[in-house]
């Protein structure tokens, strides 16, 4: 791992500290995080190892284990229906990485202001991203019910047709989308107005000085300075939305036919529909490459975008 | 002129970008308290008239909602004292110890998707037996829970000045001493914004209780979608229901509305 960066500043290698004490007693640090580190093998390493245990063997539920090789990671390279859910999951994952950095970057700016009732407002305005995401899937497909849902009605009243959202395969992938912008692009927001909060005055009194006008000092002042929040939100972003799970499943569950199967949905099926373990397993490790190198990727990306800035 | 221009086209905007939250609570709030006649009615029905207090008790009655708010409360509840207890002390641990390698473990974990843990861990309590058990789910959600713990707890020790804890070592303490009577109280406001995030993690979660839940061992997300979109399909009851199981995390969300937000935007810095 090369994201030193990306740690807090204190785990960057250690500095000569003004007292040396501290220093003398640094070796029995780790047996604070002793049980975590008990806890973290049991319930985490170890399922990271066994996963990949497994993705080698053929393994269905009720039978045992046969070692079969990289034969699972050549079959779903085969698999017609695998490489489509990767399709759809790259699809939902860029607009559902651009629409909320776009969106919650406008709601920063737009939260940053002073205004009467800013308090309240944000509160309702963080909401979603905090309400459980099954309740809000099941309200979510209520509305989008297409002759009783209520969003059909509301865009009959501006005088647009009746849509099908997520009973087209056409239009689900796009509707899911728009529930996920509903639901983080107050995080992105967040992220976001945290570093509007700690901008400095000085840039914008000069600008002003020299005529700027609004649209100049947000693009030569405010998004360079900022940038570094915004590539934060990125990253988050682009990890969560390779991870969206429930809202997909409670209101598709990859339909209809496969057309909204993203690669997490693939997954669950193939261990849990049809146990096969093995198989699964394969695509857990595909999915953990990829985290990973995009992770890196963003990483790299944001300390490229720290030194520029 | 201009000025009132841009004060209304702001007043739009903060409106515009409120609204679509507003839209959907309140139509959850709507469809909860309408009866079922209201509820299929094309054009809908927005007001409740006269509200009705049936889809509630309904939830209560034909299902066992109580059962699994108790579920939710013991794997929620367990999962977050756990992840306190052990937790905590290893934030302490990385910020004062500096160790790099077990925070990036610990990054790593978080950005994990859940449903990866899932195939190993159904395996292992298929094996010991603990399918469709409180335990499991506990310990599976520890995986929510001890990770955005540490994490925070990394960031707010580290933000303790080191001066008092020596202090405290010149007057004779043990490392011990100094964690429990100097760092841990001073990073109090920590414990309590990774607790509250580790919380609403942890109750919104949905995939493990799908997986590993039994039919008396579900927590309120995997309950609200296994037994009542299938053994009923009105949408009056269904909508109470999900109400009922988000309202705590919202409640959380207003009350402790300043902590989120510091721990969010202090641990989604650090996620980086």
């Amino acid at each position: 791992m090369t994201s030193t960066t990306a740690l807090p500043a204190g785990l960057a290698p250690p500095q000569a500290k003004p007292f040396k004490h501290s220093a003398d007693f640094t070796p029995r640090y780790w047996l604070f995080s002793l049980p975590a580190v008990l806890v973290i093998l049991g319930v985490i390493v170890f399922p990271w190892i066994f996963t990949l245990y497994m993705s080698a063997h053929d393994w269905k539920i009720g039978g045992g284990p046969e070692f079969v090789g990289l034969q699972n990671f050549a079959e779903l390279f085969k698999d017609a229906r695998f490489i489509e859910s990767m399709g759809h999951t790259a699809y939902f994952t860029i607009l559902a990485v651009v629409l909320p950095i776009l969106f919650g970057t406008a709601a920063a700016l737009v939260f940053h202001r002073e205004f009467p009732f800013r308090g309240l407002l944000r509160t309702i305005f963080v909401m979603p991203m905090m309400a459980t995401p099954v309740a809000v899937a099941l309200v979510w497909t209520m509305m989008f019910h297409p002759q009783l849902g209520v969003l059909n009605y509301l865009l009959s009243l501006v005088g647009i047709g009746p849509q099908n959202w997520v009973y087209d395969p056409n239009t689900v992938i796009p509707t899911l989308i728009l529930v996920e912008v509903w639901h983080w692009t107050p995080l992105v927001m967040l992220i976001v107005l945290g570093g509007l909060a700690g901008l400095p005055r000085e840039p914008y009194e000069s600008a002003l000085i020299d005529g700027a006008n609004a649209w100049h000092m947000f693009r030569h002042i405010t998004l360079p300075l900022v940038w570094p929040f915004i590539m934060v939100a990125i990253v988050i972003r682009t990890i969560d939305a390779l991870k969206a799970f429930d809202t997909i499943f409670v209101i598709t569950q990859g339909g209809p036919g496969t057309a909204s199967e993203t690669l997490n949905i693939f997954l669950y099926l193939q261990a849990f529909q049809f146990y096969k373990i093995g198989y699964a397993s394969a695509v857990v490790v595909i999915f953990f490459v990829i985290i990973i190198m995009l992770s890196l990727l963003l990483l790299y990306a944001r300390q490229k975008s720290k030194w520029n800035a | 002129m201009k000025r009132l221009a841009s004060k209304i086209g702001f007043a739009l905007s903060v409106f515009v970008l409120v609204s679509p939250a507003v839209l959907v609570f309140l139509w959850m709030l709507s469809l909860s308290f309408k009866n079922e006649l209201d509820n299929t009615a094309f054009p809908p029905v927005f007001i409740p008239d006269p509200p009705t207090l049936k889809n509630y008790l309904d939830v209560f009655e034909k299902n066992n909602f109580a059962l699994y708010l108790w579920n939710s409360i013991l794997v929620t509840g367990g999962a977050v004292l756990i992840g306190l207890a052990v937790g905590v002390p290893a934030g302490y641990g990385i910020a004062r110890g500096k160790s790099a390698k077990f925070a990036v473990l610990i990054l790593i974990a978080r950005m994990t998707p859940a449903l990866s843990y899932l195939i190993p861990l159904f395996l292992l309590f298929q094996i010991t037996g603990l399918v469709g058990t409180i335990t499991a789910l506990v310990i599976t959600h520890l995986v929510i829970t001890i990770p955005i713990i540490v994490w925070i707890m990394i960031g707010y020790f580290e933000n303790v000045p080191m001066e008092l804890e020596d202090a405290a070592r010149i007057d004779g303490a043990t490392t011990w001493q100094a964690f429990r009577h100097v760092a841990l109280p001073l990073a109090r406001p920590g414990i309590v914004v990774g607790g509250i995030l580790a919380f609403i993690f942890s109750w919104n979660n949905f995939i493990f209780s799908v997986v590993l839940g039994g039919k008396n061992s579900r927590t309120l997300p995997s309950a609200v979608y296994n037994s009542l979109t299938f053994e009923q399909i009105s949408w009056g009851p269904l909508a109470a229901a999900a109400l009922l199981v988000t309202l705590p995390v919202l409640f959380l969300t207003v009350l402790a509305q300043r902590q989120i937000v510091a721990g969010l935007s202090a641990g989604g810095l650090k996620d980086g």
